[in-house]
Order: C-alpha cells, then sequence, then structure tokens
C-alpha cells in the first residue's frame, strides 16, 4: 500500500514504514535507546529527504520513549531525580547543539560532519560496550557468585554540590549528571537523535548507575529533549511530517513494548553485547559510505 | 550568419504554413490531485489532425509530445576524497531546471527533424534543460541522474498515428510528483518541419488531509509541532495501556 507524505513529498509503501518503526521501537524497548541513530539512515535508505527523516525520527522516539517509561515506571526502575538533572543539562545541550547545527549547514558541511559525528561516537562506545561486555561475561563464569564492588570511590565521588539518588543508590555530585546530559543534548542535536546510545553507557560507566535503572531513566530524560527538538525542527525548517511519524510510531509503540518485554528477561550483560555489535554494525556500515568510491560523484542538492 | 538565416527561416515557416494542418487535442485529465494515497497517476493525451485539404502523398507525419513540471534552481554537488574520504568539496548553483520532462514521439527523434529544429523548438531534454551549460560536468550529471530516476524521460514510440489523423500517447507521472504547473505541447510534424504547436496545461496539487497537513506545518508552526507531539504522546500511551490490558 503506498502512501504520499506531505511534507516529504514522496510515496512510499506504508508497510515498509511499519516495519522500520517496529524494529526501532523493539530496541527502544530493548535497550533504552530511542533508536533515532538507527531510524534516521534507515530513513534516507527509503528515499526520505535527510531534513525530514532527522525531523520525524525525533517526534517518533518521543512516542515509543512515552511507550517505555510507561513500562518502566511500573516496575519502578526510573531514577526521576537522576532523570531531571540529567534533563537540565540535556535542554541547555539541544540549544548550543542546534546553533552548532545552523552554523554548519551555513558552510554547508553539515552532511559530513553528521557522519563523522555518528562513525566516531558509535565506533567508540561500540567498542568499549562490546570489550567490557566480553569480560563482564568472562568474569561471571569464572566466578560465579562473586559480583563486581558497585560503588567505586573515583574522581567523581570527590565534586561538591553532592546530592543523593535514591533510585539509584547514588550520592553523587550533580555535576557529572548535568555535564553528560549537556554533552548528550547537545549531541542529540547535531546528530538528529535522541542520545540515548551515548547517555547508556555514560550512566552506566561514568556515573555508575545500575543497569536495570539506566534504560527508563534514559527513556525519561529522552522524552523531553526530544520534544525539544521536534519543536524546534518544526519551527524553523518545517520539516516533521506527522503522516510520517503516525506510521512509524503505530510500529514503534508496539515494538517497544514487545522490546520491553525482552529486556527483561534477557541478562544485563547480554544485553550491552548485544547494544555493542548493534553500535559497532551501524558504523560500520557509516564509515565503509565515507571510505569507498561513490559510483555517481555528483548529488542534487536537496534545499 | 547563414545558419542565423536559417534558424530563422525553420522557426518562421512553419507559422507561414500553420493553417495547412492544426493540432486538436484534449487531456483525460487536467487537474491532478495528490490525496494520501497518490501512487502517481497517468494521463491520456489524445487528439487529432485537423486539415482542409487532403493527406499529402510521400511525406511523412509525426506528432511529438512533451511535458514539463515547474522549474527550481538546481545546486549540484560533488564529491572528492579528503583526507581519505569521500566528502562534498563544491556545490555548484546550475540554474532553473524542470523536475519532471518527458518526450513523447511517433518514431524516434532523431529520425523526425534535424538536430538544429530539435535546439530551436527545445524539444529533447538535452536541448531543454540547461542547454546553455552543455558539456559542464554538474550539468551532465543533472540529466544523468534525474534520467535515472526517471524523471526526465523518453519514449521513442510513445505516441501512436491512426491513418495520419487520430493520435494518442499516454504520460506516466511519477508518485514523488511536485507540486505545479505541468506544461505539455503538442509538436505536428511533416517532413521534419514544425506545423503546428499546440499548449496546455496539467494543474498538480495536494488535496485534502495531505493539503491540510502542509499548510498547518508552513503557517502554524507551534501548533503543528505541538500537535505531533501531543499525537506522539499519546500514541505511546495508548499502546502501554492496551498492552497492559491485553497481558492482564
Amino acid at each position: 500500500m503506498q502512501i504520499f507524505l506531505p511534507i516529504a513529498e514522496v510515496s512510499v509503501n506504508a508497510f515498509v514504514l511499519l516495519g522500520l518503526g517496529g524494529l526501532v521501537g523493539v530496541l527502544s524497548g530493548m535497550f533504552g535507546v530511542g533508536g533515532g541513530f538507527l531510524i534516521t539512515p534507515l530513513l534516507f535508505f527509503v528515499g526520505i529527504p535527510p531534513a525530514v527523516a532527522v525531523a520525524t525520527s525525533a517526534n517518533q522516539i518521543v512516542a515509543s520513549s512515552v511507550s517505555g517509561v510507561l513500562a518502566h515506571f511500573k516496575r519502578k526502575t526510573v531514577d526521576l531525580r537522576m532523570g531531571t538533572v540529567l534533563l537540565i543539562g540535556g535542554l541547555i545541550g539541544a540549544a548550543i547543539g542546534m546553533q552548532i547545527f545552523n552554523m554548519l549547514k551555513a558552510m554547508g558541511q553539515v552532511d559530513l560532519l553528521v557522519t563523522l559525528c555518528y562513525v566516531v561516537f558509535l565506533g567508540i562506545i561500540g567498542a568499549l560496550m562490546f570489550v567490557e561486555s566480553l569480560r563482564a561475561l568472562r568474569r561471571a563464569k569464572g566466578r560465579p557468585g562473586k559480583t563486581r564492588e558497585r560503588t567505586k570511590h573515583t574522581w567523581v565521588h570527590n565534586l561538591p554540590f553532592k546530592m543523593k539518588f535514591r533510585a539509584s543508590g547514588l550520592y553523587i555530585s550533580v555535576i557529572p549528571p548535568v555535564v553528560v546530559g549537556v554533552v548528550v543534548g547537545m549531541l542529540g542535536a547535531i546528530m538528529g537523535v535522541g542520545g540515548g546510545f551515548i547517555m547508556v553507557p555514560a550512566m552506566i560507566y561514568i556515573l555508575g548507575m545500575p543497569t536495570k535503572v539506566v534504560i527508563g531513566t534514559s527513556l525519561f530524560q529522552i522524552i523531553f529533549v526530544t520534544s525539544f527538538n521536534t519543536m524546534l525542527h518544526a519551527y524553523t525548517n518545517h520539516t516533521v511530517d506527522m503522516m510520517l511519524a503516525l506510521i512509524l510510531l503505530v510500529g514503534g509503540v508496539i515494538g517497544a513494548q514487545i522490546g520491553t518485554q525482552i529486556g527483561l528477561k534477557l541478562k544485563a550483560e547480554q544485553l550491552r553485547i548485544m547494544l555493542a555489535l548493534l553500535v559497532l554494525s551501524v558504523c560500520l556500515k557509516l564509515g565503509l559510505d565515507l571510505l569507498i568510491r561513490p559510483s555517481e560523484l555528483f548529488s542534487i542538492g536537496i534545499l | 550568419m547563414r545558419q542565423l538565416v536559417l534558424a530563422i527561416v525553420l522557426l518562421v515557416l512553419p507559422l507561414m504554413s500553420a493553417q495547412a494542418e492544426e493540432v486538436v487535442a484534449d487531456l483525460s485529465q487536467s487537474r491532478v490531485s495528490i490525496t494520501s494515497n497518490f501512487d502517481g497517476s497517468e494521463i491520456l493525451i489524445f487528439g487529432a489532425v485537423k486539415r482542409e485539404d487532403i493527406i499529402p502523398e510521400d511525406s511523412e507525419l509525426d506528432i511529438i509530445v512533451t511535458v514539463m513540471g515547474p522549474r527550481k534552481m538546481e545546486t549540484i554537488l560533488r564529491k572528492a576524497r579528503r583526507f581519505g574520504i569521500w566528502i562534498n568539496v563544491e556545490s555548484e548553483r546550475l540554474g532553473h531546471a524542470p523536475s519532471f520532462y518527458s518526450v513523447a514521439s511517433t518514431r524516434p527523434l532523431e529520425d523526425i527533424i534535424i538536430p538544429m529544429m530539435d535546439s530551436l523548438w527545445q524539444i529533447s531534454a538535452d536541448e531543454q534543460i540547461l542547454s546553455e551549460r552543455r558539456g559542464l560536468p554538474a550539468r551532465e550529471a543533472l540529466l544523468r541522474i534525474r534520467t535515472e530516476n526517471g524523471l526526465y524521460r523518453r519514449s521513442n514510440e510513445g505516441v501512436t498515428l491512426n491513418s495520419e489523423t487520430l493520435f494518442n500517447t499516454s504520460i506516466a507521472l511519477p508518485a514523488n510528483l511536485v507540486e505545479g504547473e505541468y506544461t505539455t505541447r503538442i509538436l505536428l510534424v511533416r517532413d521534419g518541419m514544425i506545423l503546428d504547436d499546440y499548449r496546455t496545461a496539467i494543474e498538480v496539487q495536494k488535496v485534502g488531509i495531505e493539503r491540510w497537513l502542509y499548510n498547518l506545518a508552513y503557517d502554524n508552526a507551534i501548533l503543528y509541532g505541538l500537535l505531533s507531539l501531543l499525537l506522539a504522546g499519546l500514541s505511546g500511551w495508548g499502546a502501554s495501556e492496551i498492552f497492559r490490558l491485553i497481558r492482564r
């Protein structure tokens, strides 16, 4: 069934879009990532103009995150306090990111920056997570019963403005979460994603939050940051396609529910290793596109 | 100089003999509505050759039909290898080019008219689209990319002509249609001379929900953004509730 999208101005198969939304929804529920880093390139591939793809996936991420976070609220795996601190940083970051984005757009090199950002961040995070998860899995097999110390005393714990995050079982300074929020919000605005794939590892490795709480909290923060991004895109560029978003999110919200169920059944290490592999494969694909000589050197510019 | 004289003669000649044979034509639809299930459209162009005299013998009659979409300033980007990766290094504002261009004729264009006529009447895509920039790699790339995407097309036997009088052709408009006015030209050619030039327009417009969403997005962006978010929030919440009921 073909459907004509009013803003993107292309006709696409509705079932393909439903499938895309569903796939990304499953990932969103499983890993607590918005899935923007996956859906945006996939939308390019179906023939949606990049500007519309970026803006509309932001809107779609809002829906799948709402659906996901409600499931996590019921299991009490959302640290609201931590989420709010991250959110404050995230909004500041998103505003800065939009400025950088528009500056580079004026210079005509925004595509390259976005792709490079993807390759670099996905590569680093994917590799780190993969190595760490492998090590954790091996440790779990080798010495069962002995768990890793959760509260290691690092520089993070020596900063001022300490705050108690009960749901995460942490008593740390608010500076690291705010900084994490700013960085993620900034990258999110530049790359057109929610930023969960950066935030989830940052929460685990930098803030030392338990994996169970990380996903719900990340989803909670993503809802608000992507809502902010959607509004910015709708207002400045008019590139949010409601019709496209509606189809994607019908698939997405169903997928998110299924994903949450799968996520609860799998072990944290397994979950992490799967996300690491996924991140690495997207990175590899984008990297190869930059390295291999394209068959057509010319392209028609889209506004 | 000789070329110029020839050009003037070729251009004026058809007008002088214009009364001999004329095109009378119509379209199956002069308005294309883009609805939510729009998947391209086929437009039937049909007509007849009106003449006072009998059909001349020993000469060939041909019909050429061109359809051209709205023009827009095109920017072409060129990639090159820098620091080991392929990036856009150059962007060039080429000029105005149509979003769609289709040429259909009774026989291959090269057999019907000489290149000079093609150039004067700007019939083939190569003559019609930014021909003043011919040879420029970016311009050739525009033609190549649009031809590959089926936006610039040529159908050498796309027009059927019956007993030198009745003709018809169908033009398939693509699914990713740009809104605007599509100009249709029907050229009547006898022995390589263009006898008549009939023009009409096809109006392409979004209607219904497509029109409404498009207008809202541009005229009332904040409301549109809020509506998008509301939709997203509601469907996220709705799905969560439905799944809870199912699981119970």
